[in-house]
């Protein structure tokens, strides 16, 4: 094994997991801390779920979770006096998000017994501004999207602005325990403290790239998170528990994750360009980064926006029946046709505005494109039909309207009626509202704080229901 | 005509943001990556064919270094629109593996 020879002037941060309340390891702190970690940085958030998080505000991981994760980084932290720096709260990063995400840590402080001093960053936007700019000719569509209209701001139930490092950095600057980020740029939150202590500007981006996803970047991508030990000209990846491997590949690969452009990537205040990266194992278990750069540009926050639609009722069966799985393709035009048709002329008064999808699992439900000729019938299939229409009512009364359909249609008209294998009664499950990301735009802003309000929650000398604005 | 299954270790489809999938096509190794990574059968009719996308609208990136091209479309609706059936693209990869692949006339971009 190679000896390690620390970077010079390194800023080490610990990155638990990639996403907080997916479970962390408390010894994992301990080895990252006792290596001389000065902050601890975490996401908890993302668009990947889908747009229904942001359109109600809510967190996709469950409270106790977040409680858990956040009860083990807080107690480790507080005790070793680094701070906490926590981006895009609540999956979506509201304002409301935070305000969930600070009740919960100010429970953990008082279970603790400790008294932090708690940092609330929000970029939430209300559509005045975003109109304002938008008049100003500040906000630029980003691809695949066009121009901006006023209507489309106010029909977003919520629109966040991506944070990049400055807010964090000003807050910890101001004596933050915690810091607890409305939506960030997941690089910014964990490039900040690297950043703020002096690190070359590519190395903090492009390590905190690597690192967003915790330990996906390793060989054993659920064995914990990663150290990111940031210096001047380089970096290096080195896994939180000592028996998983950062390598050259893996580290490598992980920047081709969910991302159209491995190479360049727009960052709120710059373009991290990885092109001429150079990935080298050093050790057994870690690998250094050389050759990141990153550009300045003129401020640019991407703005994210939610907005509800039309509502869905589904009912599911399951089909065993040698006859009917043997002639999927025509069963399924046929039930298809007569749903559709019973509901138009059912509902025709009331509206034509619905959808039918109907969706054989086992056979080609996951794609729904034609099953190659020749293919042998399978054992068993999942039949699941979604209706969508403009209300919820709707769509629970079309889908009764159904029932006997679904359930009871023979695949041919003279044959006896068939039951098929329905699991719950009543059958038509009230599945909610569908929701959508209506936003993919950037607002150009004087610097990374324009937008975005700090609070203040300092458990020493307030009552903590009470909150001072910055 | 090979399959991109036969000259590729790893082929995979996520969803890049609400609007972008993006396909990351991991070549067997350097001599199939430059012999198939310009080839016209990985071109924008592909991903016309197979997903419905706007064949204006691709971005294409390969990285020597790693054997490997990423190609990025724009779903023909957005993330979790009605009719989603795979919110994170996870499983539009399997499509693409019996595909046939032939061998690049250009050189590599």
């Amino acid at each position: 094994m190679k000896d390690y020879t620390p970077l010079d002037k390194e800023v080490i941060v610990i990155v638990p997991t990639g996403m907080l309340g997916a479970g962390i390891q408390r010894e994992h702190i301990k080895n990252g801390i006792a290596a001389g970690a000065v902050a601890i940085a975490v996401d908890s958030g993302s668009t990947d779920s889908g747009p229904y998080y942001l359109a109600r505000g809510v967190s996709k991981m469950n409270r106790e979770a977040i409680k858990h994760d956040l009860l083990v980084l807080v107690s480790e932290a507080y005790s070793a006096g680094i701070p906490i720096l926590v981006g895009t709260c609540a999956t979506s990063g509201t304002d409301q998000g935070v305000d969930w995400a600070r009740d919960i840590a100010i429970e953990v402080a008082r279970e603790l017994g400790i008294q932090p001093k708690i940092a609330c960053l929000y970029s939430e936007q209300n559509a005045a501004t975003l109109k304002q700019k938008n008049s100003d000719g500040k906000i630029l569509p980003l691809a695949p999207m066009g121009d901006l209209s006023d209507e489309v701001i106010d029909s977003c139930d919520h629109i966040v602005a991506l944070m990049g490092p400055e807010p964090y950095i000003k807050a910890v600057e101001a004596g933050a325990d915690i810091v607890l980020g409305g939506r960030t740029s997941d690089a910014a939150v964990l490039s900040a403290i690297a950043i703020m202590h002096g690190a070359g500007a590519g190395q903090a981006w492009h390590a905190a790239k690597i690192a967003e996803c915790g330990g996906q970047c390793t060989e054993y991508m659920r064995r914990g998170g990663v150290l990111m030990r940031v210096g001047r000209e380089a970096f290096d990846i080195d896994p939180l528990d000592p028996e998983n491997v950062a390598s050259p590949e893996s580290v490598s690969a992980h920047m081709l994750y969910e991302t159209t452009d491995p190479i360049r990537l727009i960052e709120p205040g710059g373009i991290l360009d990885a092109f001429e990266s150079r990935y080298t194992q050093i050790t057994d278990r870690i690998t250094r980064v050389t050759g990141s750069k990153w550009e300045p540009q003129p401020y640019t926050m991407k703005l994210e926006g939610a907005r509800g639609g039309p509502f869905q009722s589904i009912m599911v069966i399951g089909i065993e029946d040698p006859d009917v799985l043997a002639n999927l393709d025509h069963f399924h035009d046929q039930m298809y046709s007569v749903l559709t048709d019973r509901i138009s002329r059912l509902f025709a008064e009331e509206t034509t505005d619905f959808d039918v999808s109907l969706r054989i699992y086992g056979w080609n439900g996951t794609s729904g494109r034609p099953v190659p000729k020749d293919t042998p019938p399978p054992l068993d299939v999942g039949v699941m039909l979604v209706i969508t229409a403009p209300t919820q009512d709707l769509a629970n009364r079309m889908a009764k309207s159904v029932n006997p359909i679904f359930f009871h249609m023979p695949l041919r008209p003279q044959m006896e009626l068939p039951s098929y294998a329905f699991p719950f009664t009543p059958a038509e499950v009230p599945r909610g509202q569908v929701f959508e990301f209506v936003l993919n735009h950037a607002v150009q802003t004087t610097d990374g704080l324009e937008l975005v309000r700090t609070e203040w929650t300092d458990m020493k000398t307030s009552d903590t229901r009470e909150t001072t604005h910055a | 005509m090979p399959k991109i299954k036969e000259i590729c270790r790893h082929v995979r489809t996520k969803n890049a943001g609400p609007f972008w999938v993006t396909v990351d096509f991991f070549f067997r190794d350097a001599d199939a990556y430059h012999k198939y990574v310009g080839s016209e059968d990985l071109g924008p009719d592909l991903f016309a064919r197979m997903f419905g996308a706007d064949p204006e609208k691709i971005k294409r990136i390969p990285v020597e270094s790693l054997n490997m091209v990423k190609i990025s479309y724009v779903r023909p609706k957005p993330q979790a629109w009605f009719g989603e059936r795979d919110m994170h693209s996870g499983q539009l990869f399997a499509r693409l593996l019996e595909v046939g692949i032939r061998e690049s006339t250009a050189e590599p971009a």
